[in-house]
């Protein structure tokens, strides 16, 4: 009979630091660990070396400097006499804009045309087929460019619109489409509770907020009445009043009106004007990653199996609640993760505003700004930390969004 | 009555009814238009939406591609050729043709230098791609790189051999010692290749480039689609090894590897590759030795290639991921060490999920070199919005411009996915 011992116990030698398990990773890591410490001090001995030898130093002091150029697309206050962080942050309000902006054109390009890739007639899926593999497989800045060049060189200059005998007229005569951008017309409040126009929009933002919730708490309590009894009260007219009338109540308070644009001296004066760089962009990023949500909304549609869709119907659904309650509630969770990394893409892509000249924080800070100063290091490093941090901010709630509508197992 | 019945049937069937054809729309054409076209109000109306939209392109596209004009040689005098009809001016394709390909500096009497490489990649590319072909042409895939450089780049021809023969030495120790322990080889070939070019370097006389058979040509000459190639097949073949390596990392169970590898990736995903360029281009240089002097190219090589390697080790960790665990544990109950576990049985299945995905980043990547003209080099796109938009013999010339470097990149792009997708269909051994 055999009986169990204690592995030998040997003292230590120093070959198991190669070919005993146990030991072996410390060794890799500790390699590791010099090899990267090598190289940092590699590098940064490089990097002191060739600072000292241009007179430079790392120093953010420069962000406090005069930028002394001007910004045309800009959310925030901001005029030349300011510092460079201050163009710095209008530039990343910026990015802010047109990123938001494209990921809401882009869902809603993706998923209808993702929608209609699917659909039983012929024609229009194959047209959206022929949509996503052209968009796909050319470069989004080629894309952007020619938008651009549409926007610059083939729509009217705004001399077009003046005399007699103009050759271009105003949509509504509140819409202008020049090749500087489109100008609306911009509300305001003339006799806002508030001085300040922002305060106002923030009261309106602020009653919107209220309504949301007054409307959650109708829904819960239908359907709280529908497992109760079977039938769901009708809340369409209590939703209707809970969103409409305070909001028509404070616009008339408020005095809204409009403020057209018109054409003043060589340009239009008034109005929100929305940048040519702005649109050419928003419009580009939105179309381009609109046919990859397309391929991600068709893949998460294909992927919910036909049983469900028959046994909705056996249960006697309508086509439109099958979709509603049984296909895309299954799908979104297919689709959304996918759907993040391309929000995360169009957040990145929007760096490219530097080849139509679009004042994003690529341009400002990592372009005239990294110019003017010379400040290559510290520019780039913000600007890398910046892109990191909204990469992280917009995957974080992506995933608790994610999270939420993932199937609950037990 | 049963005689009356039997009297007073009028027809008896002795036969079947000869069957009448189906009605006129229930078959052929008319059927098919009005199952896939018009089945219904809804449908209807998309149909005619749809045929609006392909009317209204085509109306715009064919005139004015059909009057497109050839052979001007500016603007002006295509416009004048046109007489105010409505035309594409292509001359200034066939005019700047060999810019677009090899960008405006590249000495023109050597273009049949790129263009031979360009060819021969396809003898190098093909036995990799397609591995029904004989094994034997991956000798020629092995050379190619060295062979493609000495094409591009001219100079001496002691340079590629020199590469070449470091490699050559790194293969040779790892096959005869990789064998035994895969660190001792792995490390072995590293130092063998470096010793054999650090010896090599050194035997090159000074100034051997200027009496050199093929004419040197600087990287900063090289420019047009070309230079979208060059940087897309460097970087997708030099980002696969780097990827994999990343994405084992990634699953190590060494913690200080691990979290190198997490924090490399999650840095360089986070970022736009526009930024990374900005390294390239401004600030890579500061980390070099001060009087050393790295090309422009070799720095966009270098961040393109990280980038690109981020991207493939995500997806090389989904097919790491994908694998049941009871691959691992059969590698390691057969008694395999790690790097031979690796080799033989998970990696081969792993890249095998992966091949769809490397594929989609390998376009992506394609596609994103044509960033690099941000940085002022003058790829294609580079070269459309420089120096050909800004002559003035072809200033205003978009579309024709823009559509052509569409569709080059249309071809490419659309031709890799085709091949990804039988390439998928080729590897699937499970039954459907």
């Amino acid at each position: 009979m055999s009986t169990l011992t204690d592995p030998p116990k040997d003292s230590f030698r120093l070959s198991m630091l190669i070919n005993d398990t146990r030991y072996r990773s410390l060794t890799f890591q500790a390699l590791a660990f010099l090899a990267m410490a090598l190289s940092f001090w590699y590098l940064g001995n490089n990097l002191v070396a060739n600072l000292r030898a241009a007179g430079l130093n790392i120093n953010f002091g420069f962000l406090g400097d005069t930028a002394g150029y001007d910004i045309s697309q800009k959310l925030v206050e901001y005029s030349n006499q300011d510092s460079h962080s201050s163009a710095a942050f209008v530039g990343l309000l910026n990015t802010l804009l047109v990123a938001f902006l494209a990921c809401i054109t882009a869902t809603v390009f993706g998923v209808v045309a993702g929608v209609l890739r699917l659909s039983k007639n012929w024609l229009v899926s194959k047209l959206m087929a022929f949509y996503v593999e052209i968009f796909r497989n050319i470069p989004v800045l080629i894309w952007i460019i020619i938008i651009f060049t549409i926007m610059t060189a083939f729509m009217p200059a705004p001399r077009a619109f003046r005399g007699d005998n103009a050759t271009a007229t105003m949509v509504f005569d509140a819409f202008a489409f020049t090749n500087r951008g489109i100008y609306t017309p911009l509300p305001w409040f003339s006799r806002g509770i508030f001085e300040s126009q922002t305060l106002n929009w923030v009261l309106v933002l602020l009653v919107a907020c209220g309504s949301w919730f007054a409307a959650r708490r109708v829904n819960v309590w239908a359907t709280a009445k529908q497992e109760e009894t079977g039938e769901r009260p009708n809340t369409l007219s209590m939703l209707l009043g809970i969103w409409l009338v305070p909001f028509v109540i404070l616009m008339l308070i408020m005095g809204l009106s409009w403020e057209y644009p018109a054409l003043k001296g060589f340009n239009f004066q008034g109005g929100i004007k929305v940048g040519g760089p702005l649109i050419a962009l928003w419009f580009a990023l939105s179309i381009y990653t609109g046919a990859f949500i397309a391929e991600n909304v068709r893949a998460g549609i294909q992927a919910v199996s036909k049983g469900q869709t028959e046994a909705a119907a056996a249960l006697g659904l309508r086509p439109s609640k099958v979709m509603n309650l049984v296909v895309l509630p299954q799908a979104l969770r297919i689709i959304i993760p996918p759907l993040i990394s391309q929000y995360l893409n169009i957040t990145k892509n929007s760096s490219l505003a530097i080849v139509v000249g679009y004042a994003d924080i690529t341009a400002t800070l990592g372009g005239i700004t990294l110019n003017q100063t010379g400040r290559a290091i510290e520019c780039v490093l913000l600007l890398m930390a910046f892109y990191l941090t909204a990469s992280l901010l917009i995957s974080l709630v992506m995933n608790v969004y994610n999270a939420s509508v993932k199937l609950k197992e037990r | 009555m049963t005689d009356q019945t039997t009297n007073s049937i009028a027809f008896v069937a002795d036969g079947n009814i000869p069957q009448s054809p189906p009605p006129a729309r229930e078959t052929g054409a008319v059927k098919w238009i009005r199952a896939n076209l018009f089945s219904s109000w809804g449908n209807s109306l998309l149909t005619i939406a749809a045929g609006l939209v392909i009317y209204m392109v085509l109306s715009g596209a064919v005139p004015w591609m059909w009057n497109g004009v050839w052979t001007t040689s500016s603007l002006s005098e295509c416009r004048e050729v046109l007489a105010g009809e409505v035309g594409a001016c292509f001359s200034v394709l066939s005019e700047r043709w060999n810019q677009l390909l090899f960008g405006f500096q590249y000495p023109s009497d050597q273009y049949w230098r790129p263009t031979l490489a360009f060819l021969l990649l396809f003898v190098a590319g093909a036995p990799v791609l397609f591995f029904d072909l004989p094994r034997k042409l991956l000798a020629f895939t092995a050379i190619y790189p060295f062979l493609a450089f000495y094409l591009i780049w001219g100079g001496t021809l002691m340079a590629p051999i020199v590469a070449f023969l470091g490699v050559a030495a790194a293969a040779f120790v790892f096959q005869t010692y990789g064998k035994g322990s895969f660190a001792l080889g792995f490390f072995g070939a590293i130092i063998a290749a470096f010793a054999v070019w650090f010896v090599g370097g050194a035997l090159i006389p000074e100034g051997a480039s200027e009496e050199a058979m093929l004419q040197a040509v600087p990287s900063r000459d090289l420019g047009g689609f070309m230079l979208n190639l060059m940087l897309g097949v460097t970087c997708v073949s030099l980002s696969v090894p780097l990827g994999i390596a990343l994405a084992l990392g990634r699953q190590s169970n060494m913690p200080l590897i691990k979290w190198i590898c997490i924090i490399f990736i999650e840095f360089v995903r986070g970022v736009p590759l526009i930024t990374l360029l900005f390294v390239a281009s401004v600030m890579l240089s500061y980390f070099f030795p001060p009087d050393s002097t790295v090309d422009l190219f070799l720095r966009v090589v270098i961040m393109i290639t990280m980038f690109s390697a981020a991207y493939i080790a995500e997806v090389i960790r989904g097919g790491l991921a994908a694998l049941p665990k009871g691959q691992y544990e059969a590698a390691d109950s057969l008694g395999l060490d790690y790097p031979q576990a690796m080799r033989l049985i998970i990696l081969p299945q792993a890249l095998k999920i992966s091949i769809p995905g490397i594929v989609n980043v390998a376009v992506g990547l394609f596609k994103d070199t044509t960033l690099v003209s941000v940085i002022s080099m003058f790829d294609l796109v580079g070269m459309i919005r420089g120096p050909i938009l800004a002559s003035t013999e072809w200033a205003g010339v978009y579309w024709e411009l823009l559509g052509a470097a569409a569709l080059l990149f249309f071809v490419v792009c659309y031709g890799i996915s085709q091949y990804s997708q039988w390439l998928e269909r080729r590897l699937a051994t499970d039954h459907h």
